[in-house]
């Protein structure tokens, strides 16, 4: 086996020794500290993103809590605005319907008493123009003038009768 | 010639630029050419692919940034938060392995984790290394580490050379796990490439088949061995950390 060949080992050996110290020097000195710094930078930028994020978030929760009380504080105000205007107008309403119930039955009491008056009114010429008429009557009927006391006795008897 | 063809010809050392230290032969070989352009890729590739440092990383980004995090989790898990500054190290045992094993891959190329020299000196680094973490952290409590506890003296008679061994094995099992599959699985290939050679324009169908599903067998390997060696080196270092027992 060629690997065995004692001669060939002291110049494996001292370029092992050289190569192998020019690469570990390469390594902790170049490569290493390069991959490091990059990976520490991704790992830096990812935290502070996250940071970030989390930070966004918190705020979107707290813009969303603030707009919900608003909105429930918006709500509630409304609603009292309502419910204070429905009463408000409740009670006017109520009131010109008094108003109005007290009108017309003041304008249908005035309106039963001049018909009241009316029929009275009404009646009485009734009387007289029976009176007048019963007399005419008579006065055609037997040609003699009847007292005016006599015809409205008369009339007043027959309608008491008619009655 | 004849060496040419032989299955093993492929981990031959070969010296492109011979070199010599103070009698030391330190020859530019192909291992060491394969080791070089490695490293170089290694880098290309963790420095390129990270060029745009993207806030939403890329396709080449992603495997550099997989990579890292791969290894970062590896640790997290198997040592603890005590095993980050022991990252770099691993990382790069990782990475050297794995990219050993990948370009060993393409055809033509010289597979440096093939070599029981190399993977034994990684593991021998890492054995050692592991093994003064755990004296300078604990100090004589180190020692503790060979004695389970729960256990009747008796048995300790047994039992602690056990340990001793088990723990002084681990540079070998750790050096010729990653060797072994490597030179099985080019072998394997390299033979079976022959057979399709020698089979013919008829035959040579079914060993080039074969060729294929273990290349991509050999794939995961490299992949599945690099992964063992990283997270072997984890749990020693867990060890020596934690004397865990």
């Amino acid at each position: 086996m060629p690997q065995l060949n004692i001669a060939d080992f002291p110049p494996q050996l001292v370029w092992l020794a050289i190569s192998f110290v020019i690469l570990y020097f390469l390594m902790a000195k170049l490569a290493i500290p390069g991959i490091s710094d990059v990976l520490e930078s991704r790992q830096n930028r990812i935290s502070s993103d996250l940071e970030e994020a989390r930070r966004l978030s918190e705020d979107a929760d707290k813009a969303k809590a603030d707009y919900e009380r608003a909105l429930a504080e918006a709500r509630a105000k409304a609603h009292g605005i309502v419910s204070e205007l429905k009463a408000s107008m409740a009670k006017e309403q109520d009131a010109s319907k008094a108003e109005l119930d007290a009108k017309l039955a003041k304008k249908a009491q005035a309106a039963e008493a001049s018909i009241r008056d009316a029929k009275e009114t009404a009646l009485s010429h009734v009387r007289e123009i029976a009176a007048d008429t019963a007399k005419s009557a008579v006065a055609k009927l037997v040609a003699f003038d009847v007292s005016d006391k006599d015809v409205e006795a008369a009339v007043a008897s027959s309608m008491k009768g008619d009655a | 010639m004849a060496s040419e063809h032989s299955p093993l010809a492929q981990f031959e050392i070969k010296r492109l630029v011979p070199m010599d230290v103070g009698g030391l032969d330190v020859s530019f070989t192909n291992a060491s050419l394969f080791m070089v352009i490695a490293i170089a890729a290694i880098t290309l590739f963790l420095t390129w692919s990270m060029r745009g440092r993207a806030m939403v990383p890329g396709r080449m980004q992603s495997m550099a940034e997989i990579s890292y995090e791969f290894i970062a989790n590896m640790i997290k898990d198997n040592v603890g938060s005590d095993g980050r500054k022991y990252f770099p190290f691993i990382f790069t045992l990782f990475m050297f392995v794995l990219f050993c094993n990948l370009l060993g891959m393409i055809p033509y190329t010289f597979t440096v984790t093939s070599q029981i020299i190399v993977t034994f000196a990684l593991a021998a680094l890492v054995f050692v290394g592991v093994t003064i973490i755990g004296i300078v952290r604990h100090g004589f409590k180190f020692l503790t580490f060979f004695v389970p506890s729960g256990v009747p003296v008796v048995l300790l008679i047994i039992l602690v050379p056990i340990e001793v061994i088990s723990y002084f094995v681990r540079p070998i099992s750790l050096s010729v796990r990653l060797f072994a599959n490597m030179l099985a699985g080019h072998t394997l290939l390299k033979v079976f490439g022959g057979f399709v050679v020698s089979l013919g324009i008829y035959l040579g169908w079914l060993p080039l088949g074969f060729i294929v599903v273990l290349t991509g067998l050999e794939f995961l390997v490299a992949f599945l061995q690099a992964y063992v060696f990283a997270i072997l080196s984890c749990l020693y270092l867990n060890d020596a950390l934690h004397l865990h027992h």
